[in-house]
C-alpha cells in the first residue's frame, strides 16, 4: 500500500498525496481547484486573504499561499496538479516551480532537465 | 463486430499545445520532439478509425478530491475543454459516441470493473493534446470514447490492475456489435516530477527498459507496485499506467510499427509508441 510504503519507505524529495495530506489540504486544493475559472482567479487576485478565508485554509497555508512557497504547500497538504492552477495566475509554469523547490535558478534547472538526456 | 485498429501511446505535456498554438514546432527546442509523430500520423491516415478510445488522467480540471473515482468512462454527447487555469486556448468540444460508451461501461462493469459514468466530462490536456499531436489543425475525424484513470489521489490503481482493466477493454471493444474501426490512445509519462525537492528526476534507462517491456513483456511491468514507479519514474511518471491499460486492451503478441523517445520537453521525458495486433 502507498500510504504504508510513504511512512516505511520514503523517496527522498516527494511527497506521496495520499489520504493524510489529502485530509490535511483538503481547503487548500479546494481553493486552487477553483482556479479553474477566470472569475475565482479574478477574485483572489483583488484580495488574496479575503479569499483563502473563505475557503478555511489554516494560517501554515495561508502563509505558504502568501509566500508563494511551493514546498510549504507540500507540506501543509497541497496536490501539485491544483497548485499549479495557483502558480499559473502569476503565469509560472512548472519549470519556475521546479526551480524554486529544487533552489535553482530556472537556468540551471534547464539544463538538469536537459543533461537527463545523456 | 468493432476492430481494434491499433495502439498510441504518448506523453501529454501540457507545453506542447502552448507550443502548437503558438507555431513553434520548427524550433530547434521543439522540432526533435516533433519529428516523431509523422509516422503516427501517416500511419491514421491510412487506418482510418472512426473512434478513439483514449485512456488519460485528469489533472484536476473535471474531478476534484470531493468525489475521485480511481476509473471514469465517459458517456456524453460531446466533451468540452477549459483553460485549467493557466489561460491555455480552448479548444472546440470532441464529438462523443455515447452508444459505444454505454457498451464499454456495460461490458467492464459485467467484467466487475465498477467504473464511474460520466454524462458531463470536462478533458483536460492530457486528452486534447495528443489529439492535437495525431490530428494537426484541429480537425475532428474520430469520435471519442473518455477513460480516465486516477493519479491525483493515492492510493493509485495498481499496474497489474490497470493491465486487467485494459484486458476487459479489449473484450468490450471486441464485443461491440458494429462495424467501427477503433483506435486507443494512451496518454502520460514517461518519466517526470513536478514536486519536492526532486522535481525534475528523469530516467532514461528505466523509461526505455519500459518501452521495450510494453512491446514485449507488459507483464514485468505489472510487477511493479506504484510506489517502485514514483521511485523508478517521477511521482508523475506513474502515467505509465495508462500505457499498460492500453497494452492490456491488445493482443498477447504486438507489432511496434513506430517508437520515439525525447528529453526533455518541458520537465518530461517524452515518448511514443505505434503499436497493431499481432496475434
Amino acid at each position: 500500500m502507498s500510504v504504508a510504503n510513504a511512512t516505511i519507505d520514503p523517496i527522498p524529495g516527494t511527497y506521496i498525496f495520499d489520504g493524510e495530506l489529502a485530509l490535511r489540504g483538503y481547503a487548500l486544493n479546494k481553493m486552487c481547484y477553483s482556479f479553474n475559472d477566470a472569475a475565482s482567479r479574478e477574485e483572489f487576485r483583488r484580495d488574496e486573504d479575503a479569499y483563502c478565508a473563505k475557503f478555511g485554509l489554516n494560517e501554515e497555508q495561508r502563509a505558504a499561499i502568501r509566500n508563494r512557497d511551493v514546498l510549504a504547500m507540500l507540506a501543509s497538504g497541497g496536490n501539485v496538479y491544483y497548485l499549479a492552477k495557483f502558480a499559473g495566475i502569476f503565469g509560472l509554469g512548472v519549470q519556475d516551480i521546479g526551480a524554486q523547490q529544487t533552489g535553482m535558478t530556472l537556468d540551471a534547472f534547464r539544463a538538469k532537465l536537459a543533461a537527463a538526456a545523456h | 463486430m468493432a476492430t481494434l485498429v491499433g495502439g498510441v501511446c504518448t506523453s501529454h505535456i501540457p507545453a506542447i499545445g502552448n507550443a502548437i498554438a503558438r507555431g513553434l514546432e520548427d524550433e530547434p527546442y521543439w522540432r526533435p520532439f516533433f519529428a516523431g509523430y509523422p509516422p503516427v500520423r501517416k500511419w491514421l491516415e491510412a487506418t482510418r478509425p472512426d473512434v478513439a478510445v483514449v485512456i488519460y488522467n485528469d489533472h484536476g480540471l473535471n474531478f476534484f478530491l470531493d468525489n475521485l473515482p480511481t476509473f471514469a468512462v465517459g458517456a456524453a454527447q460531446q466533451y468540452s475543454n477549459a483553460d485549467e487555469g493557466w489561460g491555455l486556448p480552448t479548444l472546440a468540444p470532441y464529438p462523443g459516441d455515447p452508444r459505444f460508451s454505454w457498451h464499454i461501461i456495460e461490458s467492464l462493469v459485467r467484467d466487475e470493473f465498477d467504473v464511474a459514468t460520466c454524462q458531463e466530462m470536462r478533458v483536460d490536456h492530457a486528452f486534447t493534446v495528443p489529439q492535437a499531436l495525431l490530428w494537426p489543425g484541429g480537425t475532428r475525424p474520430v469520435r471519442t470514447v473518455p477513460i480516465a484513470v486516477n493519479t491525483v489521489q493515492h492510493p493509485l490503481p495498481t499496474p497489474a490492475r490497470c493491465f486487467k482493466l485494459g484486458q476487459a477493454l479489449g473484450r468490450a471493444i471486441a464485443s461491440y456489435p458494429d462495424n467501427s474501426r477503433v483506435v486507443a490512445i494512451a496518454t502520460g509519462g514517461l518519466s517526470h516530477q513536478l514536486d519536492g525537492e526532486r522535481a525534475g528526476f528523469i530516467n532514461k534507462q528505466f523509461d526505455l527498459m519500459c518501452l521495450d517491456k510494453i512491446v514485449e513483456d507488459p507483464h514485468a511491468l505489472t510487477q511493479y507496485s506504484i510506489h517502485d514507479l514514483v521511485r523508478l519514474a517521477g511521482t508523475q511518471g506513474v502515467e505509465l499506467i495508462m500505457w499498460l491499460v492500453l497494452r492490456g486492451a491488445m493482443t498477447t503478441r504486438v507489432r511496434q510499427l513506430h517508437r520515439h523517445y525525447h528529453i526533455p520537453v518541458s520537465n518530461t521525458a517524452a515518448g511514443l509508441l505505434l503499436l497493431e495486433n499481432a496475434a
